[in-house]
């Protein structure tokens, strides 16, 4: 077998890769399914940002409380998840808006995940409001000391946004640096705008070297890439409680959401069949095993979607669930 | 006595000794300022943030989200309103969650004119406070509330906003916040920073005890029989004052003071109510879509038959800044001669 290419990755980390890669993909891709049944209002998500999230997913340091690492994830998140353990039936619970989805309880959009058992911040539809966030969690993963870290992640568009110049600044000042993987998924695109005609800098990455951030740009398409940027960032965040930003150059394959068609898109790089092509080259898999392995999750998915049809959706009386803790009433005419 | 400003600041320090307070933060709120209004002088948790409102809301969300207390300030609420939109994510984070991630934040900044603060230090944000759903919002009127209902803030589970209106930042109360020295200059050369080097210096606090004014809980300041009138922050010291002077013609006014915005104490509001039979509501933030016109709205809809007179509502105009000369300032939010005025026309109106 022939590793160089792979960074001296061994099999069974790069199986893993691809085999959460394609469950991924799989998973995408049933959701879209269930939305054009109309069995969903809406799908956003993540096709093409595979090679970025999983190995983010699989180095962070997992778990809950500020002793573990803190994710403040963006919309196109499902691939960090899948990395992190969370299962197709609970991202379809979402998508379907079930009572038993762990994350919203049929509250939010599709992709709009939250579970504090893995610090996973929950996924706001407002662009960019995570990055100021992140500081907070990360400013008490500092005071902790447990050289735990804060990853954020966000596109290309919403770094217009103050809030993302907001985290850099206060990530970076002098002798209080906080401990924060910052981090942007550049796929070219803001809904239907594109990155051309909107920036000025030479690299969003360069944004960050203005405040001494150790800054780099990443193919985001190559998991191997990805990993070994990763992997080498997040020690460094570890060892030295700095901030590191790493801008990702990805695809975005079935557009903006189902608002724009959620349509599959011929021009960009797949990373899927890409490093999918380099491992069957490579022999690291069999043509066999691949196919397997896309046959066995979209079963899965198959199975997932029929469970989720099957139950409960939110009562109406649940409305009033939640707005404080411990239930206290916050409806005025009970007062 | 303590003043407002110096109740802010034990209250903080009991928080941060007592209940694990762990972040005092804001624009100027560390040393050497402690705040400009000095409620932050001298207390250990205290740092001064980046001059972003956005960053300081956003870090308190973070802060909170991994399970630390904090209390960040916005110097002048007149500076919020471009965190308006994270105000409402920590607000919907825990129903959002379905109950898994609660943020226990209290933001605190200083509302209201009365300073001659012209247009951006004269903004009152009780009414864009009360759309905040998942938030509770409170606005003492004198230092022992301060106190009591800052430690309620910082121990509450839900995202809370301390509203303290800055004209009374100086004001002294009536009451010793539990522990307090009696002798106000005592209590000065204890905690106030003194001008100039304040490098080498420390606060030394006394010994004072826990108070907690529960949110949601309304106080009778002054009882009566013939009206009702509810107020909260600087404009309750006024009604106070026009009550006791119309006292001596007769009058019979009941003022309460209703402490919490929300959720708010519609008990002790119906109970005056169906007793007196007159409302009058004032508050100084604008008057369309004014906090005051819920509760007005509520009385009429649920107590209409057992009122006497129209019930109304007193508060700012609806102007797009309150003008730095005192003309424009006096004529923009309720005087105390309005105040006088509305009390004996609604008790002079015959049902």
């Amino acid at each position: 077998m022939a590793t160089n290419q792979f960074g001296d990755l061994d099999k069974k980390t790069l199986t893993q890769i691809y085999q959460l890669m394609v469950k991924s993909r799989v998973l995408e891709e049933r959701l879209i399914k269930i939305y054009r049944a109309g069995e969903s209002y809406f799908w956003i998500g993540g096709p093409g940002e595979e090679a970025w999230g999983v190995p983010l997913g699989l180095l962070a340091r997992k778990g809950q409380g500020p002793a573990f690492d803190f994710f403040h994830l963006h919309y196109r998140c499902t691939p960090t998840l899948l990395s992190l353990g969370l299962t197709m039936v609970d991202s379809i619970r979402l998508m379907m808006n079930r009572a038993t989805d762990p994350s919203t309880g049929g509250r939010n959009f599709s992709n709009h995940y939250c579970f504090p058992q893995w610090n996973v911040a929950p996924v706001t539809s407002p662009l960019e409001v995570q990055y100021p966030i992140a500081c907070g969690t990360a400013h008490v993963q500092k005071r902790l000391g447990k050289k735990s870290i804060t990853i954020v992640t966000g596109g290309d568009a919403g770094t217009a946004e103050g809030d993302f110049a907001s985290s850099l600044i206060l990530a970076s000042r002098k002798g209080q640096e906080l401990p924060m993987l910052i981090t942007v998924q550049n796929n070219k695109w803001g809904i239907s705008t594109s990155y051309e005609g909107q920036h000025g800098e030479t690299n969003i990455a360069d944004r960050a070297k203005a405040f001494n951030i150790k800054s780099r740009v990443i193919n985001g398409n190559d998991p191997v890439e990805t990993y070994i940027a990763l992997k080498e960032d997040m020690e460094y965040i570890r060892n030295t409680g700095k901030p590191a930003f790493i801008e990702a150059h990805v695809s975005r394959l079935y557009g903006h959401s189902s608002a724009s068609g959620a349509n599959p898109v011929q021009n960009e790089i797949d990373p899927v069949k890409e490093f999918e092509q380099r491992l069957l080259k490579a022999k690291v898999i069999t043509d066999d095993e691949a196919k397997k392995t896309w046959a066995d999750f979209e079963a899965e998915g198959i199975r997932a979607t029929e469970q989720a049809r099957s139950e409960a959706v939110p009562t109406a009386e649940s409305v009033w669930d939640h707005t404080y803790a411990q239930n206290e009433n916050a409806d005025w005419r009970k007062f | 006595m303590a003043n407002m400003a110096q109740a802010i600041r034990m209250a903080l320090h009991y928080a941060e000794k007592n209940y694990q307070l762990k972040d005092v933060f804001g624009q100027d709120v560390g040393a050497p300022l402690g705040g400009v209004f000095t409620a932050t002088q001298g207390l250990e948790t205290a740092w001064n943030s980046t001059l972003d409102e956005r960053g300081i809301i956003g870090m308190a969300m973070g802060i909170a989200m991994a399970g630390d207390r904090c209390v960040a300030e916005i110097q002048f609420a007149d500076y919020i309103f471009n965190t308006i939109d994270l105000l409402k994510i920590a607000g919907n984070t825990l129903w959002c969650t379905n109950g898994q991630y609660n943020l226990p934040l209290t933001v605190m900044t200083p509302v209201g004119a009365g300073i001659r603060g012209s247009v951006y230090h004269s903004h009152s944000f009780d009414a864009w406070a009360s759309r905040l759903a998942g938030w509770k919002v409170v606005m003492p009127s004198n230092p022992l509330d301060a106190y009591g209902l800052l430690l309620s803030c910082i121990l509450d589970p839900n995202p809370c906003m301390f509203l303290n209106p800055k004209a009374l930042m100086r004001v002294r109360g009536e009451d010793l916040i539990p522990g307090e020295p009696a002798d106000e200059r005592d209590l000065k050369n204890l905690i106030d920073a003194p001008i100039g080097d304040r490098s080498k210096w420390k606060a030394k606090w006394p010994a004072i005890q826990e108070h907690l004014v529960p949110i949601g809980k309304a106080k009778i300041t002054r009882e009566g029989q013939q009206i009702t009138v509810v107020s909260y922050g600087r404009h309750l010291l006024l009604c106070n004052e026009v009550a006791d002077q119309l006292k001596a013609e007769g009058y019979s006014v009941e003022v309460i003071d209703l402490r919490s915005i929300y959720p708010y104490d519609w008990q002790a509001i119906k109970n005056s109510v169906l007793k007196t039979g007159r409302v009058l509501f004032v508050n100084e933030d604008t008057d369309v879509t004014n906090f005051g016109e819920h509760l007005c709205y509520r009385v009429t809809t649920e107590l209409f038959y057992h009122l006497m007179a129209a019930p109304k509502v007193l508060a700012g105009k609806n102007v797009p800044g309150i003008g730095l000369h005192p003309h424009l300032e006096d004529n923009s939010v309720p005087q105390k001669h309005e105040i006088e005025s509305l009390i004996r026309e609604i008790c002079a109106e015959v049902p």
